[in-house]
């Protein structure tokens, strides 16, 4: 890996709270290059604060601090927000949790999707068109005709997500961040969208963040994962090597994942106080 | 016996676009129906129909053999609770989390909300200190499971689930799974459960029914998952894509 795309050193986030500022992001680095990285981790670890930091989308009265934080040579953490919208959307962008509730209620997601490409690139209308059309085929929608015209509130949760997907991949961007961009996606539209997503990375150098909490997925997916826990990364690891995980709240995770021949009564749950106290 | 939900030839459009066709199922009271299949393919629009959301339906539908009519009916929202596939849509911004789970009782006139809550909140995995939080001051799994905890708080007998888990670590989602399977079998609960994931329908299901384009193309018994023995093509790909993965 050559100069890496982007280079976060010490990033922390805090909230004020009565009982005083809460750190919940504490100390993370990591560099990207163009590769597929990976985070999973428990709910609430960071993992989407993580994301939007790197944005610099967490509004007040979060407070962001890092040692560094460098998308090739922007200094993030200096960028005035002229240049951060700049950025934004087209030269990183981010697919969110909650696609339906970060899409624009009030425009149709073909219009959306348009005006994520007019970024990129101006087109005489009827291009425009058929430049989204073909996007949303790409991501699987049946009938991109009729999902062209309707509002985020008309489509379903797994739309949603691949209509978040197509906005954020067709300005091309240098990164893209996806926080569990397919978890409302049958298997095998999934897969679609994931050839496409790594079409970019092959043929345009993307370099991506795949937050998920598919351990399988991931693992397969992904070249390097990043395991976090309360805020912290507590271990990395080549995504084939997964299994071999050596930190207890990972090996906690694989155990609770069911088994399509699943016969357990019970799921195995992370006994977090034992080990943490042992000081893991 | 009367069937917990009894669905007969119910059809669902939005304006000139049919979403689900004719859909016939019997869920018993007590069984945990998985819904799985493609995306678009018409799962949420049907809960939606059960509980009453749903604009334009037709065919019957009924809970514990009682029809159900085209508006939204108190009798039936203690009865049937549905969790919703995005918790950020189902959370008001400005009610914080004691707001939401206390909701519920106040509109029944149900009476100890300052007891209920808390324990309601232990029983999903929920930290106190979340108690007087914003849903935005949330991460996603913890949203989701406020979603879960207040479906659970009129102590509804059917609980429609949409994809409750997909938001979560898999530790988390194997407290969850664990917490419904528990009360399923201390309060007879009915469930249906939509999911895109084949293991979770594996360990939580009795049953379960593959849609696809507003159809039902194959309802099996979860035994033929767990053997790999369905029989409809689009089945047998999803379950083959399910098993490579592992
Ligand atoms: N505005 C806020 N004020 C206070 N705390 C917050 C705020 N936003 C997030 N948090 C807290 O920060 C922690 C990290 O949140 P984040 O959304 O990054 O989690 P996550 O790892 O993405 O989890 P999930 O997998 O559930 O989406 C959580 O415990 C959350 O409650
Ligand atoms: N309010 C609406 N107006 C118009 N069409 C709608 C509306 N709500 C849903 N639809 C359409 O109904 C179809 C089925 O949507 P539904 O949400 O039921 O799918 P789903 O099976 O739950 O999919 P997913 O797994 O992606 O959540 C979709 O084509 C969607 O565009
Ligand atoms: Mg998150
Ligand atoms: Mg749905």
């Amino acid at each position: 890996m050559s100069e890496p795309l982007l280079d976060v050193a010490n990033l922390r986030v805090r909230f004020p709270s009565p009982g005083g500022p809460v750190e919940v992001v504490r100390g993370v680095s990591f560099t990207l290059g163009r590769e597929r990285l990976g985070i999973v981790g428990e709910s609430g670890s960071g993992k989407s604060l993580t994301g939007r930091s790197i944005l610099r989308l967490i509004r007040p009265p979060g407070i962001v601090t890092a040692d560094r934080l460098r998308f090739s040579d922007i200094d993030l953490l200096r960028a005035g927000e002229w240049q951060m919208r700049r950025i934004r959307g087209a030269r990183i962008s981010m697919v969110m949790q909650d696609p339906k509730f970060s899409l624009n209620p009030v425009m149709t997601v073909g219009e959306q999707i348009g005006e994520a490409l007019a970024v990129h690139k101006r087109l005489p209308r009827g291009q425009m068109r058929r430049r989204v059309l073909d996007m949303l085929e790409a991501v699987q929608i049946r009938d991109p005709e009729r999902v062209f015209g309707l509002y985020p509130h008309e489509v379903s949760g797994g739309m949603g997500q691949r209509v978040m997907i197509a906005m954020m991949l067709i300005p091309e961007p240098a990164i893209l961040i996806a926080d569990e961009p397919t978890s409302a996606l049958d298997v095998s539209v999934q897969g679609e969208v994931l050839k496409l997503m790594n079409d970019l990375i092959t043929r345009k150098g993307m370099g991506l963040i795949f937050i998920s909490h598919d351990l399988h997925l991931v693992s397969q997916f992904c070249d390097r994962i990043l395991v976090m826990y309360r805020g912290r990364i507590v271990e990395e690891c080549a995504a084939g090597e997964l299994d071999r995980a050596s930190h207890p709240y990972t090996r906690g995770l694989i155990a609770a994942v069911p088994r399509i021949d699943e016969t357990r009564e019970e799921l195995p749950v992370l006994d977090r106080g034992a080990w943490e106290e042992a000081g893991a | 016996m009367t069937s917990a939900i009894s669905l007969r030839g119910v059809s669902v459009s939005y304006g000139e676009t049919p979403v689900v066709e004719d859909l016939s199922l019997e869920i018993a009271e007590g069984e945990c129906f998985g819904l799985v299949g493609e995306s678009g393919s018409g799962k949420s629009t049907l809960l939606r129909a059960i509980t009453g959301l749903a604009p334009d339906w037709t065919g019957g539908i009924s809970l514990f053999g009682q029809a159900r009519g085209k508006s939204i009916d108190r009798r039936f929202s203690a009865l049937c609770q549905m969790v919703f596939q995005d918790p950020y849509g189902s959370l008001h911004p400005r009610q914080t989390v004691d707001a939401a789970l206390s909701e519920p009782l106040t509109i029944h006139g149900i009476a100890g909300a300052d007891t209920k809550v808390p324990a309601m909140m232990a029983a999903c995995g929920l930290d106190p200190r979340f108690r007087f939080r914003l849903p935005h001051q949330l991460s996603g799994g913890q949203r989701q499971r406020v979603a879960i905890a207040r479906a659970l708080m009129l102590s509804p007998r059917i609980l429609l689930l949409d994809e409750p888990t997909s938001a979560l670590d898999v530790s988390v989602q194997a407290e969850i799974l664990n917490l419904l399977k528990r009360l399923r079998r201390e309060q007879k609960l009915t469930y249906i459960l939509v999911t895109h994931d084949l293991p979770v329908v594996s360990f939580l299901c009795d049953r379960l029914a593959v849609m696809r384009q507003g159809r039902v193309v194959e309802v099996a018994d979860v035994a033929a998952l767990r053997a790999n023995t369905m029989t409809h093509p689009y089945s047998r790909e999803m379950v083959a894509r399910s098993e490579r993965r592992v």
